[in-house]
């Protein structure tokens, strides 16, 4: 008799409990990258955000996200109407703002995948650096370019060199580093850096390291960097 | 016959009891909850409630928030392996720090309203009631200003009437300014209406009143001078920042506040000065109840339910109660490089001569001589005594050859030549990842109990803490002295601070810079949750922790200087020298290391000075404007 209980019991539960009761998740991809006329902007991984807001559901929150190191995003979305923004003094470059304060925000208007690239005004930009690997050094020359000239133009506070074992390379992940003052820079060409590979820092047997040049901007945080370059040793 | 009866018995009792009349029978007043005018006819039940308030204070550093609220930083090393993420991530989140408790301002207004409508206490009794709650609730916006920015001011509270509209209840936030000005203001209104003595620690004194004034103007003086040199953390409308116009009559403030402490005329609070050794008589500042130096705490009570589990969780391995239980926070050799010679001057503990050979020491702590007593005092140093045993901290053993010998664990032996198979490191530490014992060398002394029992996770320590004291109100004074141009008024107050830690040679007027402001307040008041704010206030933070990692050359050298990197915890790893025949044969030598899972740099953003507002709070009331830089 009781078994019976148990038995209708369980077929109710199998009948009602198992509703479909969930959304599917996104499986719209946006994606881009910060561009200045075209060419990357290389940032410093997970440490410049952006935002997407979808207005028109009642309570407002953004969607956050961080920009790889080279500068690319990715994100999965619902199909809909998306503001894009990057918050205020965030990355090594300038966005425009509306009026003092407002950010301006990029339309997007998402119905399948799409690819959205970023314009934005780089304070800097690291030119022809060419990176090369000789006797136990990693050497850098490299061009540096002022792209904000006007008003809100900032002084170089210094130019670092990094080196890593793995492909994240920053003022955190880095196996080396050298520093050169902003203030020693007399012509932003043919700057020449090196830096040394400590093979004890590198995993055993690993024959290559990863480099690049970045800028550090007086009073901005984030970096802008060269790109990535994988050397062999 | 018996069930008849039985039955006419049952009737008798309900026609007797059920027929009450309707309105009586649904009009019970309810036994749980005691009605706000009966709960205030009586202090004994005022204070009841007063309890739950005075629990409900929110520290950044607590002995009952746990061990990890005292650890980051870089000023000690976490040796617990699941919270290794201290010292591995480069970021704090924006939201860290944050907090937007309403509810606990809406229970104080509530307990001032009622206080105040309240008609069978003493006028005395009301007064201190309405004082007590009024000081907790600036003490709350202080804490809130301090991590937030302007936050939105209420003072009463607030009602939904039902009528589906709720603007009426969305504020927008104050300025940061009016904050501080609403604690200062209070603070001066309440101070007279206080009736307790210096004596009742863990409640609402006149000193207490003036700590927090002191404090709280300080800080908005501070964040008035230093903002500008950080423009990009500030708000349009002054929700953030406060106009470096205002720091004068801030500082002017913390100084009267201050000085009306030391003058005595809040109560007689004094320097703890009752040991002959400066190291233990610092120690003990901590430890004692009745510490004259004490002005505000959070008192605990062994066996009384109320304890912590700080002495649990952070006693040196060997000397353990709880067995596995131990060693989590030691404090890092970035903190104890901090400690000045006891001329005054800045040093890096020795471990190499000027030609680079290390030193040899025959005891393991004359490394440390002729320090600031309070470095002996804040940490427990190799070989340091606690609950009268030694600890023993060593990391291996090196031969002539300069070959070392050691191993994962005190029980893991090894051959060493000439002696046999011997264990090669200490019972207590160090080895990278050794939880549980040190990994700097360094274990906590401060707030660590000696009272037999303390470890045990059942019975727990009861040591206080302290929240406001008489050392911090010294500092702060010397601080807005410097600040308002008096140096000579400034050195008189941090020479006192001194000479309490042996530093007997006082510093001259031209000596006091802000360098030796902000080391000052550092190795006084390191661990009582000062680090974090300190810095903010001075918009230091993003300086020494910028995120770049650290090297041994760096962390010996610029010692003293406000603006020294500190980003990476390290460690002083004392090692055996077994050399037979070498004059040096069984010494001590100490090496710089830095623990191998300290991977990450901390890195403070611009968006991390005021904590992130969470998004929900933001879409539920969109007066209030977000934090800059997030």
């Amino acid at each position: 008799m009781k078994i019976k209980h148990y038995i209708l019991l369980t077929f109710i539960v199998a009948a009602f409990g198992c509703k479909k009761d969930n959304y599917s998740a996104p499986t719209i991809t946006l994606n881009g990258r910060l561009t200045y006329q075209g060419e990357a902007v290389n940032v410093e991984d997970n440490k410049v955000p952006f935002q997407l807001y979808q207005p028109g559901f009642g309570k407002t929150a953004p969607i956050s996200g961080t920009f790889a190191q080279d500068g690319s995003y990715s994100t999965l979305l619902f199909a809909g109407n998306y503001k894009f923004t990057i918050q205020a003094n965030q990355g090594p470059f300038r966005w425009k703002e509306v009026s003092a304060g407002k950010r301006d925000t990029v339309a997007i208007n998402l119905t399948g995948n799409q690819t959205v690239d970023v314009e934005v005004q780089p304070f800097y930009m690291v030119r022809n650096a060419q990176l090369t690997y000789a006797g136990g050094n990693v050497n850098a020359v490299f061009n540096i370019e002022k792209v904000i000239t006007d008003a809100n133009a900032r002084d170089i506070e210094r130019v670092s060199l990094y080196i890593n074992k793995t492909q994240y390379v920053s003022v955190a992940d880095n196996t080396g580093a050298t520093d050169l003052a902003g203030s020693s820079i007399t012509s932003l060409n043919n700057i020449a850096m090196n830096v040394a590979v400590d093979a004890s820092k590198l995993s055993p047997g690993q024959n290559y390291v990863f480099a690049r040049v970045g800028i550090k901007i007086a009073g901005v945080e984030d970096m802008i960097f060269s790109p990535l370059v994988k050397l062999s040793l | 016959m018996k069930k008849i009866s039985i039955i006419s018995v049952f009737i008798v009792l309900l026609s007797a009891v059920s027929c009450k009349k309707d309105s009586d029978f649904l009009n019970v007043p309810p036994k749980t909850i005691i009605p706000s005018d009966v709960a205030f006819s009586d202090p004994a039940l005022v204070v009841s409630i007063l309890g739950d308030l005075y629990n409900r204070q929110l520290d950044f550093s607590g002995l009952d928030n746990g061990w990890a609220s005292f650890v980051d930083f870089s000023e000690a090393f976490p040796s617990e392996n699941g919270s290794a993420f201290f010292v591995q991530r480069n970021s704090w989140s924006f939201g860290e720090w944050n907090t937007w408790d309403y509810t606990y301002i809406r229970d104080l207004n509530l307990f001032i309203q009622r206080a105040t409508a309240a008609t069978k206490l003493t006028e005395d009794d009301k007064n201190q009631f309405i004082a007590e709650g009024r000081f907790l609730r600036a003490n709350y916006y202080f804490e809130m200003v301090k991590r937030m920015g302007g936050v939105p001011l209420i003072t009463e509270p607030l009602d939904y009437d039902f009528s589906g509209n709720v603007t009426i209840l969305q504020k927008p936030r104050a300025k940061e300014s009016e904050v501080y000005d609403f604690i200062i203001s209070e603070a001066e209104a309440i101070k007279g209406l206080i009736s307790l003595n210096a004596t009742d620690k863990s409640r609402a004194t006149r000193g207490s009143i003036l700590a927090m004034e002191a404090r709280a103007a300080l800080y908005a003086g501070s964040i008035a001078k230093y903002g500008a040199t950080t423009p990009q953390v500030s708000l349009p409308g002054d929700e953030v920042g406060i106009p470096a116009s205002l720091a004068q009559g801030y500082y002017t403030k913390a100084l009267a506040a201050a000085q009306a402490i030391i003058s005595g005329s809040a109560g007689s609070y004094s320097l703890y000065k009752q040991l002959p050794d400066l190291s233990d008589n610092y120690a003990n500042l901590f430890l004692d109840k009745n510490s004259s130096e004490s002005i505000f705490v959070e008192d605990f009570k062994a066996n009384g339910g109320k304890t912590h589990g700080f002495t649990t969780n952070n006693q040196p391995f060997s000397i353990s109660d709880e067995g596995l239980d131990a060693g989590r926070l030691n404090p890092s050799l970035n903190l104890v490089e901090a400690f000045e010679k006891t001329d005054n001057t800045y040093a890096p503990i020795a471990t190499k001569d000027a030609s680079g050979n290390p030193i040899y020491y025959t005891n393991q702590l004359d490394i440390f001589a002729d320090r600031d007593a309070r470095l002996a005092g804040t940490v427990l140093l190799p070989n340091g005594l606690f609950k009268g045993k030694r600890t023993e901290v060593f990391a291996g053993y090196q031969l002539g050859n300069g070959t070392v010998i050691t191993s994962g664990d005190a029980t893991q032996t090894q051959e060493v030549p000439g002696l046999g198979r011997i264990q090669v490191v200490g019972k207590d530490g160090p080895v990278n990842g050794g939880e549980f014992r040190t990994q700097t060398g360094f274990y906590i002394r401060k707030y660590l109990d000696p009272t037999i029992g303390s470890g045990r996770r059942g019975r727990g320590s009861d040591v206080n803490f302290i929240r406001y004291r008489y050392a911090e109100v010294l500092l702060n004074a010397a601080e807005a002295a410097f600040e308002l141009g008096q140096p000579a008024v400034a050195a008189g107050y941090m020479n006192q601070v001194r000479a309490r830690a042996g530093l007997t040679t006082p510093l001259t007027a031209a000596e006091i810079t802000f360098d030796r402001i902000v080391h000052e307040r550092r190795v006084e008041l390191v661990f009582e949750g000062h680090t974090l704010f300190d810095m903010k206030r001075w918009r230091l933070a993003h300086v020494v922790w910028d995120g770049n990692q650290m090297s041994v050359a760096e962390l010996v050298s610029n010692i003293g200087k406000a603006n020294k990197r500190n980003t990476q915890p390290f460690g002083l790893w004392p090692y055996h020298y077994y050399n037979p025949g070498n004059p040096n044969n069984n010494k001590w030598i100490f090496k710089e290391v830095k623990p191998s899972l300290v991977t990450g740099a901390n890195n403070f953003q611009f968006g991390n000075y005021y904590s992130q507002i969470g998004d929900d709070i933001l879409s539920a009331n969109p007066k209030l404007v977000k934090q800059p830089n997030q």
